[in-house]
C-alpha cells in the first residue's frame, strides 16, 4: 500500500474527509449558524470537482486490485461532485424555510456522495457492495429527516426495508459468483472465464442477482415500488439530489459489471435488461400519466428515463459498447441538469407542511414568474425530447446507439414511450401557463440561479452536443 | 495586429447582439428608454466594429480563413460545426448589416420613441429593441456561417425576426387582425421558400455528403448535371421566398405593417438580400448548372419589371418604396444569376444605403404627418377622423416644413433612379452592361424597369414634397428631432458617394471580391450603356415631373393624372395584377377548405376517436399501474420477487 | 446446462434445510421437563418485571449503538496491535486515523449529549 492507492481516489477521500469534519464541526457551530455547515460541504465538494478534473486517468488498479481510477469514474466523480453541489444549493434555503437546519444533512449528503463516487470506482465485488451501503445508508436516513412529518418516517421506512432486501440480492449475488468463479475481484472473474475454470451457471444467476439489486437502485419496472413513495416524503431536496445522482451511481455499477459478464453470458443476459427496458419505459411512462401530485409525477418521470438508459446497458453487449457508454454518460448529465432544475422549481413552489405540490398548486405560476416558468417549460421539453435541447441529443444518441447494435424494438418502444411522455410533461406546462390560479414560489436566489443556470445549460450545451460526446466518449473504462 | 490576431474575433460578431440582448432583457426596466436604446445601439456598434477589424485583417490575408467555434453534430456521416468563413464576401455583407444596422438602431431610438407613444403602449420600447438586436446576431449567423446548415440557422432566425417584428402591433390593423395577418403571411410565403433551402440541402447532403462550403463548392462540377440542377432550382425557391421574387414576392408589401425602422432594415436594407448573397456563395454550383443560371437571371429581370410596373400605382408612401425594393432585389438577382457577382453585391451595398434612408426618410415623414395631425387635432379639439399618415395622396408641401427630410430624401430618390454621379447610378449601370454582354433580351426589360424606376422616384417627390398640403395633417406636419435626422443625413452621403467603392477604373469592390468568388461576367464600364442608362433615367424623371410637378394636385380627392391617361390599367396596377388575389383564389381558399374539412370531420372525428381511445387505453393502463402501488411495503417486496422469479424462470427456459 | 440448474437446486434445498433440520432435531431430541422459571424470559439473568412488551428510551438504543462502535473498534485494534512490530509506521498512522476518525464521531455525540443519562 502507498501514497499512489490514496491518490487514486483522491475525491472520494476529499469528500469523505469533508464529511467527517462538517460532522465535528456542526455541533460546535450556534443555532442558527448552519450555513456554514453548508458553506464547508460545499467547499469539500468543490475541492472534490477540483480532485477529479485535475486527475489524470490511469490504466492500472489500486489497493491490490479493489479499486481503479480510469477515466470512466473521474468522470463520474466529478458528476457527482457538480450535482452534490447543486444538491446543497437546493438544500439550504429550504430547510431554513421549513425550521430544520440542520448540519447533519450535509454530513450524510456528503457520505452519501463519496459512496457514489466510490461505486464507479469499483473493480471487486465487494468494493461494489460497500460503495452501495455507504451511499444507500445516509439516505435512508436522509428520507426520513423530517423526524416530525409521518410521510417522511415512512418513505424512511420503507425505503430502509426495500433496501436492505435489495442489499440481500446484491450480497446472495456475489456470493453465487464466487462459488462460480472463485473470485470477487473482477479481474479474478474475467480470468475465470477466460481460462475456463468458471462455472457459468452459477456466474449467470449471480449476475442476474446482482442485476436485480442494483435495478433496485436505478429504480427499473419491477424493482421501481419504492420509488414514488420514497420521492414523495422525503425532503424535495433530497430528492432532486437522489433522482439525479442515484441513478448514475447504479448504472456506473450496472456498466462495469456487464462489461466484465456480458461476454461470457450476454446471450441469456442481455435478453433480462431488455425485458426490464422495455418494461421500465412502458410502465414508467404510463402511469406517470395519471399522476396529479408533481413530485410523484417526477418520481415516474425517473423511473421512465432508467428505461430509456437501459437501452444504452443492452447496447453494452454489443461492439459498439464503447458508443453505448459514451451515449449513457452524455444522457446521464443532460437528465441531471434538466432533473435538478425542474427540482429547483418543486422546491421553490413548496410551502410549509407539504403543501403547494399538486398540479393544481401550480395554476398560473409560470406567468407570476415568467424565469421560473420558462425554466420549466425548457426542463420538461428536454425530458420529452424535443429539438434544440439536451434531452434530444441525449435521447438521439441512446436510439442511434440502439438501432447500431440492432434493438429496432427497444428504439421503436423508447420513441413512442418519449411521445406518450409528452403528454404528461406537457401538462405541468399547461397548469403554469394557460389556468389561472393563485399558486405562489418562494424567490429564493439560489433556487432562481440554479433553475435558470440549469435551463440556460440545457439549451446553450445543446448547441455543441458532439464536444460534449467527445467529452463522454474520453471517458473510457478500464475494461479487466 | 495581425490577420491571425483578428480573424479568431468572428465569433463576437454574433456573440455582441447576444449579449445586448442579455443586457436589455435583465436590466432593461432599471435602464429605461435611453438605457436600452443606447445598450442596443451599442451593440450593433460593437459587431459593426468587429467586422471592420475583420476587414482589417482581410487587408492583410485577402484569402481569409474558417474558424471552427465548436462541433455541432455528428451523427453517422453527417458532420457539423459550428464554424465561420471569414473572406471578402462574408465580411462585406457583415459591414453591410452592421453598419446600417447601427445607423438604424439609433434612428430607432427616436421613432420608436413616438411610435410607442402614438400606439399607445411604451412598454413595448425594450421589445423593440431586442427583437432589433436578436435580428442583427441571426443575419450575422446567416453571413457568417461556414456550412449550409448554420446558415439555415441564420436564415431561420431573421425569418423569425421578421415575423415577429412584422407584427410588433399585432393588435393593430384592418379589424384589429391586419398585422398580425401580414406578419403570419410573410412567415408561411418564407416557409413554402425554406422547404426549398431544406430539400436543396438534403440533395447536397446526398450528392457531396457534406455541407460545408469548403468541401461542396470545390467539387461543384463532379455532382450529376441533374442532381446540381436540382440543388440550384430549390436554392432558387428559397431565394424568391426570402428575397421577395416571382413568384413569392407578395409578402413583402404586407410587411410593411411593421414600424419603419424594420422596414429599413429588414426587409429593404439587410434580410431580404440574403438571397442574392446565397446565390453568390453559391455561384460555383450555380455556374455547373447553366439552364438554373438562366432560370434565376429571368425571375430577376422579369420582378424588376413586374414590381416597377405596380411601384407607379401606388398610394401608399411605404408601399411604394416596398415594391421598389423588390425591383431592385429582381435587379440584384439577375445580376447574380448572370454570374456578375461585383455587380450584384455592388447593387446590394449601395441599395442598402439608399434605400435604407428612403425607407428611414419615409419614417419621418410619417411621424411629421403623425405631429401635425396632433397638433391640428388639439387645436380643433379632438377631431379624430379616419386619418392614414401614409397616404401620400394627403400630404404634399413638405419640401418647407420638413426641409432636412426633403434633401436626404431627394438624395435618395435620384440614387434610386440612379443619377449621376449618385450611387445608384454606378451599380445600376454595372448591371446593365453586364446585362448587355450577356442577353439583349434582360437589358431591354432592365431598361425598362429603370425607366419606371425613375418614373415612379419623380412621382413620389412631387406627391410627397411639392405642390401645396392637400390635408390639415400635411399643413401642421413639422420637422422630425436630431436623432432621426442626423442618421439620415449619414445615409444620405453614404448614398452620395457609394459609388466610389467600385467606381470605373478603380475597381475597389471588385478586386476586394476576386479573392473570393470569380465572377462568370466582368462587367466593365461602357460609357454607351452608362449613356444610355442616364438618359433613361433623367427620361423617367423627366415623364414623372411631367405629370405629377407641372401641375401638383390640389385635393386629395382628385384622380391620379395617370389614372385619368392609363385607365383601367391603373387599376390593374394599383391592385398589384390581382396576383393577391389569384394567389387566394388558386391556394389558400382550396387548402382552407382542405384545412376545414381535416379539421372537422376527419381530425375531430376519425382521428381524435382513434387518439382518445388510445389515450383513454393508456390512462387505463395507468390507472392500472397504480392500483399496484398501494403503499404496502409487503405488495412492494412481493413485486420485487415476482419480478425475481419471472427473470429466473426465463433464465431457466432457455 | 439443466444439470448445473440442478446443483443450484440441490443448493437451495440445502441451504434451506441445514438450518430447518437443525431446529427440528433439537425440537426431537431435547428432553422436555418444563417448569415456570425455564419458561420465563432470560434477561441477563434478572427476573422480568411487568408485560413483555415494554417500551424502552430510545436512549438506551443509542448507548448500545455508541458501545457497539468501541466495541468494532477494539476487536479492530487487537490484531493490528499482536502485530504491530512487523507492521512499520505506515500501519501505525492508519491506525491512528481509524481512531481519528472513531473519535470524530464521539466528539459528535457527547456534543449531542448522547452520553448523558436522562
Amino acid at each position: 500500500m502507498s501514497i499512489n492507492d490514496f491518490l487514486a481516489i483522491l475525491p472520494v477521500l476529499v469528500v469523505l474527509v469533508t464529511g467527517v469534519l462538517v460532522m465535528v464541526a456542526d455541533v460546535f457551530l450556534p443555532e442558527g449558524r448552519k450555513g456554514i455547515a453548508a458553506l464547508l460541504s460545499g467547499l469539500g465538494l468543490a475541492a472534490g470537482l477540483g480532485a477529479a478534473l485535475a486527475a489524470v486517468p490511469s490504466t492500472g488498479t489500486a489497493f491490490a486490485g479493489m479499486v481503479v481510477a480510469d477515466g470512466f469514474s473521474l468522470f463520474l466523480d466529478a458528476l457527482f461532485a457538480a450535482v452534490g453541489l447543486v444538491g446543497i444549493g437546493l438544500a439550504y434555503d429550504y430547510f431554513k424555510r421549513m425550521r430544520l437546519q440542520r448540519g447533519e444533512y450535509y454530513t450524510l449528503l456528503l457520505f452519501s456522495i463519496g459512496g457514489m463516487m466510490l461505486m464507479g470506482h469499483a473493480n471487486d465485488l465487494v468494493m461494489f457492495f460497500l460503495a452501495l451501503e455507504l451511499l444507500s445508508i445516509p439516505l435512508y436516513i436522509l428520507s426520513g429527516f423530517f423526524r416530525a412529518r409521518l410521510a417522511s418516517q415512512e418513505a424512511a421506512l420503507k425505503y430502509f426495508l426495500l433496501g436492505a432486501f435489495s442489499s440481500g440480492f446484491v450480497l446472495y449475488g456475489i456470493a453465487m459468483v464466487f462459488g462460480g468463479t472463485a473470485s470477487i475481484n473482477l479481474e479474478g472473474i474475467v480470468a475465470a472465464v477466460r481460462d475456463g475454470s468458471a462455472n457459468l451457471t452459477f456466474l449467470l444467476v449471480g449476475a442476474a442477482l446482482l442485476v436485480v439489486g442494483f435495478a433496485f437502485k436505478v429504480s427499473a419496472v419491477p424493482f421501481h415500488a419504492w420509488t414514488p413513495d420514497v420521492y414523495e416524503g422525503a425532503p424535495s431536496p433530497l430528492t432532486g439530489f437522489m433522482s439525479s445522482a442515484t441513478k448514475a451511481a447504479g448504472f456506473a455499477a450496472l456498466i462495469r459489471l456487464l462489461l466484465v459478464v456480458f461476454p461470457a453470458l450476454g446471450e441469456n443476459l442481455a435478453p433480462v435488461v431488455s425485458g426490464l427496458a422495455a418494461l421500465t419505459m412502458i410502465a414508467g411512462n404510463l402511469i406517470a400519466l395519471v399522476q396529479t401530485n408533481i413530485k410523484r409525477l417526477l418520481a415516474y418521470s425517473s423511473i421512465a428515463h432508467a428505461g430509456y438508459l437501459l437501452i444504452g446497458l443492452v447496447a453494452v453487449n454489443s461492439s459498439a459498447a464503447g458508443d453505448a457508454v459514451a451515449a449513457m454518460l452524455f444522457y446521464l448529465v443532460g437528465y441531471a441538469i434538466a432533473n435538478l432544475g425542474a427540482w429547483s422549481v418543486v422546491v421553490a413552489a413548496e410551502q410549509a407542511e407539504g403543501r403547494g405540490l399538486e398540479l393544481e398548486d401550480y395554476s398560473g405560476l409560470g406567468r407570476k414568474y415568467p424565469w421560473l416558468g420558462v425554466a420549466m417549460l425548457v426542463f420538461m421539453l428536454s425530458f420529452i425530447g424535443v429539438p434544440l435541447t439536451l434531452g434530444f441529443w441525449g435521447k438521439l444518441y441512446l436510439f442511434r446507439v440502439a438501432l447500431e447494435s440492432g434493438l429496432f424494438g427497444l428504439a421503436v418502444i423508447g420513441i413512442a414511450a418519449s411521445l406518450v411522455s409528452a403528454y404528461y410533461y406537457l401538462r405541468v406546462v399547461v397548469y403554469m401557463f394557460f389556468r389561472d390560479g393563485e399558486g405562489v414560489a418562494r424567490r429564493d436566489v439560489w433556487l432562481n440561479l440554479i433553475a435558470i443556470g440549469s435551463a440556460a445549460a440545457v439549451v446553450l450545451m445543446a448547441l455543441v452536443p458532439g464536444d460534449l460526446l467527445q467529452v463522454a466518449a474520453q471517458a473510457v473504462l478500464r475494461v479487466p | 495586429m495581425t490577420a491571425e490576431t483578428l480573424f479568431p474575433l468572428v465569433p463576437w460578431v454574433v456573440l455582441i447582439p447576444l449579449a445586448g440582448i442579455l443586457i436589455n432583457l435583465l436590466a432593461g426596466r432599471a435602464l429605461g428608454e435611453r438605457g436600452v436604446g443606447l445598450v442596443a445601439s451599442l451593440a450593433a456598434l460593437g459587431s459593426f466594429a468587429v467586422s471592420v477589424l475583420l476587414a482589417v485583417g482581410l487587408a492583410q490575408q485577402p484569402e481569409g480563413q474558417s474558424l471552427l467555434l465548436a462541433r455541432w453534430m455528428s451523427i453517422g456521416s453527417l458532420n457539423v460545426d459550428w464554424a465561420f468563413r471569414v473572406d471578402t464576401l462574408s465580411v462585406t455583407m457583415m459591414l453591410v448589416v452592421s453598419g446600417v444596422g447601427t445607423l438604424i438602431h439609433i434612428y430607432s431610438i427616436g421613432y420608436m420613441h413616438d411610435d410607442t407613444r402614438h400606439n399607445g403602449d411604451p412598454a413595448r420600447f425594450r421589445r423593440f429593441f431586442l427583437y432589433l438586436n436578436l435580428f442583427i446576431a441571426a443575419m450575422m449567423v446567416l453571413v457568417s456561417a461556414d456550412n449550409y446548415l448554420m446558415m439555415f440557422v441564420g436564415w431561420e432566425g431573421v425569418g423569425l425576426c421578421s415575423y415577429l417584428l412584422i407584427g410588433f402591433w399585432f393588435e393593430k390593423g384592418e379589424a384589429g387582425l391586419g398585422n398580425a395577418r401580414a406578419a403570419k403571411k410573410a412567415f408561411v410565403v418564407n416557409r413554402i421558400g425554406d422547404l426549398g433551402f431544406l430539400i436543396a440541402m438534403f440533395t447536397m447532403f446526398w450528392a457531396f455528403g457534406s455541407l460545408s462550403f469548403g468541401e461542396v463548392l470545390p467539387r461543384a462540377a463532379e455532382a450529376a448535371p441533374a442532381v446540381l440542377l436540382a440543388i440550384t432550382l430549390f436554392f432558387l425557391l428559397a431565394v424568391t421566398g426570402k428575397s421577395a421574387q416571382l413568384p413569392l414576392f407578395t409578402w413583402l408589401p404586407d410587411a410593411m405593417a411593421g414600424p419603419t425602422p424594420v422596414s429599413a432594415l429588414i426587409h429593404a436594407a439587410t434580410m431580404v438580400t440574403a438571397g442574392v448573397y446565397l446565390v453568390a456563395r453559391s455561384l460555383p454550383i450555380f455556374a455547373a448548372a447553366p439552364a438554373a443560371q438562366s432560370a434565376v437571371l429571368w425571375v430577376g429581370a422579369l420582378t424588376a419589371l413586374f414590381a416597377a410596373t405596380i411601384a407607379v400605382a401606388q398610394t401608399d408612401i411605404k408601399r411604394v418604396l416596398a415594391f421598389s425594393t423588390i425591383s431592385q432585389l429582381g435587379f440584384m438577382v439577375a445580376a447574380v444569376g448572370m454570374g456578375a457577382v461585383v455587380a450584384g453585391m455592388f447593387h446590394l451595398i449601395t441599395h442598402a444605403f439608399f434605400k435604407a434612408l428612403l425607407f428611414l426618410g419615409a419614417g419621418s415623414v410619417i411621424l411629421g404627418m403623425e405631429r401635425g395631425h396632433e397638433r391640428h387635432a388639439q387645436a380643433h379639439d379632438g377631431h379624430h377622423g379616419g386619418f392614414d399618415p401614409q397616404d401620400m395622396r394627403f400630404m404634399g408641401g413638405l419640401r418647407s416644413r420638413m426641409p432636412v427630410t426633403f434633401w436626404v430624401y431627394l438624395i435618395g430618390g435620384l440614387a434610386l433612379a440612379g443619377v449621376a454621379p449618385l450611387s445608384g447610378f454606378f451599380s445600376k449601370d454595372e448591371i446593365l452592361a453586364a446585362a448587355e454582354q450577356v442577353s439583349p433580351a434582360v437589358f431591354v426589360v432592365l431598361l425598362i424597369a429603370a425607366l419606371l424606376t425613375a418614373f415612379y422616384v419623380a412621382r413620389q417627390l412631387a406627391l410627397v414634397f411639392f405642390g401645396q398640403g392637400r390635408s390639415e395633417a400635411a399643413r401642421a406636419a413639422t420637422e422630425s428631432s436630431p436623432v432621426i435626422t442626423v442618421p439620415l443625413g449619414i445615409l444620405a452621403a453614404l448614398a452620395a458617394v457609394g459609388g466610389a467603392l467600385n467606381l470605373p477604373g478603380s475597381h475597389l469592390l471588385g478586386d476586394w471580391l476576386h479573392h473570393t468568388v470569380e465572377p462568370l461576367v466582368e462587367a466593365g464600364f461602357n460609357p454607351l450603356t452608362a449613356g444610355i442608362a442616364l438618359v433613361i433615367a433623367l427620361a423617367g424623371l423627366g415623364l414623372g415631373w411631367l405629370l405629377y410637378g407641372r401641375s401638383p394636385l390640389t385635393r386629395a380627392e382628385e384622380p391620379d393624372p395617370l389614372a385619368v391617361r392609363l385607365k383601367g390599367l391603373f387599376t390593374w396596377l394599383r391592385r398589384k395584377w390581382y396576383v393577391d388575389e389569384i394567389y387566394n383564389a388558386l391556394f389558400v381558399t382550396p387548402y382552407t377548405r382542405l384545412s376545414q374539412m381535416l379539421a372537422g370531420p376527419v381530425d375531430q372525428g376519425l382521428i381524435d376517436g382513434v387518439v382518445n381511445g388510445a389515450g383513454g387505453m393508456a390512462r387505463l393502463l395507468g390507472n392500472l399501474g397504480r392500483s399496484l402501488q398501494n403503499g404496502y411495503v409487503r405488495s412492494y417486496a412481493l413485486i420485487m420477487l415476482v419480478g425475481v422469479a419471472l427473470i429466473f424462470t426465463f433464465l431457466l427456459a432457455r | 446446462m439443466l444439470e448445473q440448474w440442478m446443483y443450484i437446486g440441490i443448493f437451495m434445498v440445502v441451504a434451506m434445510m441445514l438450518p430447518s433440520i437443525a431446529i427440528i432435531i433439537a425440537g426431537l431430541l431435547s428432553p422436555r421437563r418444563p417448569n415456570p422459571i425455564k419458561n420465563s424470559t432470560y434477561e441477563c439473568g434478572i427476573e422480568t418485571v411487568g408485560p413483555g412488551w415494554p417500551q424502552f428510551r430510545v436512549q438506551y438504543y443509542i448507548f448500545g449503538l455508541v458501545f457497539l462502535i468501541f466495541d468494532v473498534e477494539t476487536v479492530f485494534l487487537f490484531p493490528w496491535a499482536v502485530a504491530y512490530n512487523r507492521l512499520g509506521l505506515f500501519a501505525a498512522v492508519e491506525a491512528a486515523l481509524f481512531i481519528a476518525i472513531l473519535a470524530g464521531g464521539l466528539i459528535y455525540a457527547w456534543k449531542k449529549g448522547a452520553l448523558r443519562w436522562l
